[in-house]
């Protein structure tokens, strides 16, 4: 296991002699995904929550920052084994940075019951947005459904009147099935899940074509979508039926690595690259020029995260578990520009946002996801009744 | 109907001919060797990555192809005489052990190196598209191409055992390996070219699956445990077996996948076969193992040994 620690001060000063200054930092953890086919969303995670920091020179609204980082090489015991150590022997106050929904549901309750803060910054699964819902649990980015549900109201809007469903067997993918049915007005023709990890999808692809659907929704992130694009392109399937996708399934990596094929694909997302504010400007230029290469969904939720912290950090002047309810409201605030627009917490902490319709174009050889609308305008999850927060 | 089963079929036959590139090297390192090479996968992946990074740069597939077969090989002769040479003696565990390190360190390296982004990789221009086959299937002309490249490797690999004094050579080893040092074999330099050999059916097969996947870290990983399945139920060391334990595996897999969803429809409501039928498809391969090894232990084709 690797133990990649990222101190963003001046690293040498961190010794056991100087504990008195060590109390005055506050102590991040971030139990991510870096390892395999997967590891590049943790990645993009890290760097962009990473960029924040560095904007401020160490700090996250003007208070010293110690970020913890480890892999948790996509295994919930991996992620039990590092939350355990974090709370216990590094004592974290805030713990984010998890990417997948077999993972948070180890990480968050062992959070949640030490009495830390838990902001996650991409897997955000329905357990915690309903009747289990925390008042010190916050999802930045959306709820899982939502991404789903935004393309469920986008094939609607374009008018296809059934669809084939595809997802991995695991709680995300069910989620995601789920989403899209709540907003699709059409009829499901096919319901298919996956194994995750899957390389090869000639059967299913076979069931698309038998089935003859309008179009097809998956929910396959990272290389299992970019094996079933590249296969689903070379069976001739692209002109017959066309996709409909969520942001996870149409990042720019996916993009890069299919490369053509995906060109006309249309798919939502709540951010995009060329979403017009400043915050979103700022961020991409900030992450080209800091690592050299375009920022994917992921990284804008990292950085989206750490700004969220900084926003709050600053209301109560550095203190996190000594004003837990200070530290609460300034979050549940909201208060600083994200590079998706404006958005709101809901009542159990998850997103009211704006989605967007995107198409996949091709500019200067390379890929991108161009937005073409709006889908939903202030879009909250289905969940939220269900909170017994305010 | 038939049409669809037809497919399936094809599709099923051009997993297993997938599977049988790389369990090929997998059952010959493993049943001559005696070794358990868990990095057999990480291999696969060194195949993919130079098959995509040199067709990045030249545009050629063919050329590519042809290129990234040595790089395998070096890797393979690398990994052979640093690390391999010095696990005969030792028992499976430490075996298992070190291999598992090596993965860790070759995924490491290949991020590293290359990043965690997957690289692009197409398909060429010549095998692009689909043909339509007698029975009126229209299927992926790369997919033939891939059952077209499992028929001529097994070709290759029986000639080689069957015909050549080398392969007489890998036969007696396997079954007895001092008798045949005894006998004056340098049982070394076969062991060399056994691990190379195996390990460019793997970047062989890598290569091959680059762009029908994605070419990203850890990419075999997924695929050895099906090509461990493939050479148990095949009989460990048997390239006929590996042979027909990746096509049975890859039938059993691909008609789970296509069939078993239906068939579960005709009697549960639709939600509940759609989750039985995902957790039984994933299981059918390990079913059809247990089933095997109840009937046959030493799988279907085993190799005599006198151990």
């Amino acid at each position: 296991m690797k133990l990649l620690k990222i101190n963003v001060l001046a690293g040498l000063l961190l010794s056991a002699t100087c504990a008195a200054t060590l109390a005055e930092e506050v102590k991040i953890g971030m139990i991510t995904t870096l390892s395999g086919p997967a590891g590049y969303l943790g990645q993009d995670v890290r760097d962009g929550f990473m960029l924040a920091i560095a904007e401020e020179g160490g700090m996250l609204g003007g208070v010293k920052v110690e970020v913890l980082v480890e892999d948790d090489g996509l295994k919930p015991e991996n992620g039990r084994a590092i939350a355990e150590r974090f709370l216990e022997r590094d004592e974290v106050e805030i713990m984010t940075g998890v990417i997948f929904s077999n993972i948070s549901p180890v990480v968050a309750p062992l959070t949640l019951r030490a009495g830390r803060f838990y902001i996650t910054p991409n897997s955000a699964p329905s357990q915690f947005a309903g009747k289990n819902c925390h008042e010190n649990y916050f999802a930045v980015a959306w709820q899982n459904d939502s991404l789903h549900e935004s393309a469920g109201l986008n094939a609607t809007a374009q008018g296809y009147g059934n669809a084939f469903v595809l997802a991995p067997n695991y709680q995300a993918g069910k989620d995601a099935i789920a989403g899209f049915k709540r907003y699709f007005g059409g009829e499901i023709v096919g319901e298919v899940y996956t194994q995750l990890g899957q390389t090869d999808y000639a059967a299913e692809i076979a069931r698309i074509r038998a089935a003859a659907p309008e179009m097809v929704f998956q929910f396959l992130p990272g290389g299992m979508g970019i094996n079933f694009a590249k296969q689903y392109d070379q069976a001739g399937m692209n002109e017959e039926v066309p996709m409909v996708l969520a942001a996870p399934s149409s990042d720019i990596n996916i993009l890069r690595a299919v490369g053509e094929s995906m060109v006309g694909v249309s798919s939502s997302s709540h951010w995009n690259h060329d979403l017009d504010n400043d915050a979103n400007r700022a961020f991409i230029a900030g992450f080209e020029a800091e690592y050299g290469r375009s920022p994917t969904v992921y990284a804008s939720q990292g950085y989206d995260t750490a700004k969220l912290i900084a926003s709050a950090l600053m209301k109560t002047g550095g203190k996190v578990t000594e004003d837990m309810d200070g530290f609460r409201a300034a979050l549940k605030a909201a208060d600083f520009d994200s590079v998706r627009g404006a958005f709101a917490f809901n009542t159990n902490n998850h997103p009211i946002q704006n989605w967007y319709a995107r198409i996949v174009v091709e500019r200067d050889g390379a890929f991108l996801n161009e937005t073409t609308g709006v889908i939903a305008e202030n879009h909250a999850d289905a969940y939220a009744s269900e909170c017994s927060l305010n | 109907m038939s049409q669809l089963f037809l497919e399936q079929l094809l599709n099923g036959v051009q997993l297993g001919m997938f599977l049988f590139l790389v369990s090929a090297g997998l059952t010959l390192v493993f049943g001559f060797m005696n070794i358990i090479n868990l990095a057999h996968g990480s291999l696969f992946m060194i195949g993919a990555y130079a098959m995509a990074l040199i067709g990045g740069a030249t545009g050629s597939f063919l050329l590519a192809l042809i290129l990234s077969l040595p790089v395998v090989a070096c890797a393979a002769w690398v990994i052979e005489v640093v690390i391999i040479r010095r696990l005969h003696a030792r028992d499976h565990l430490d075996q298992v052990l070190a291999t598992f390190a090596l993965i860790l360190f070759i995924n490491e390296g290949t991020t590293m190196l290359f990043g965690r982004v997957p690289l692009f990789m197409d398909v060429p221009e010549s095998l692009s598209g689909t043909v339509t086959l007698p029975g009126g299937v229209t299927y992926p002309l790369y997919r033939v191409a891939i059952i077209g490249a499992g028929l001529a490797v097994a070709l290759a690999l029986w000639l080689i055992i069957a015909r050549t004094r080398v392969g007489m050579q890998i036969r007696a080893g396997t079954t007895n390996r001092e008798t045949v040092e005894q006998l004056g074999v340098n049982i070394d330099r076969l062991n060399t070219l056994i691990f190379v050999v195996g390990a460019m059916f793997a970047g062989l097969a890598g290569a091959l699956a680059g762009p029908l996947t994605s070419v990203e870290v850890g990419m075999g990983e997924n695929l050895l445990i099906l090509c461990f399945v493939c050479v148990v139920i095949g009989g460990i060391g048997s390239i006929r077996g590996a042979m027909l334990g990746a096509i049975t595996v890859g039938v059993v897999d691909t008609m789970g996948r296509a069939f078993v969803p239906d068939i579960l429809g005709r009697f549960l409501d639709p939600a509940a076969a759609s989750g039985i039928s995902a957790g039984l498809s994933s299981m059918s391969i390990y079913l059809l193992m247990v089933v095997v090894l109840v009937f046959r232990p030493t799988g279907l084709f085993p190799v005599a040994r006198s151990v």
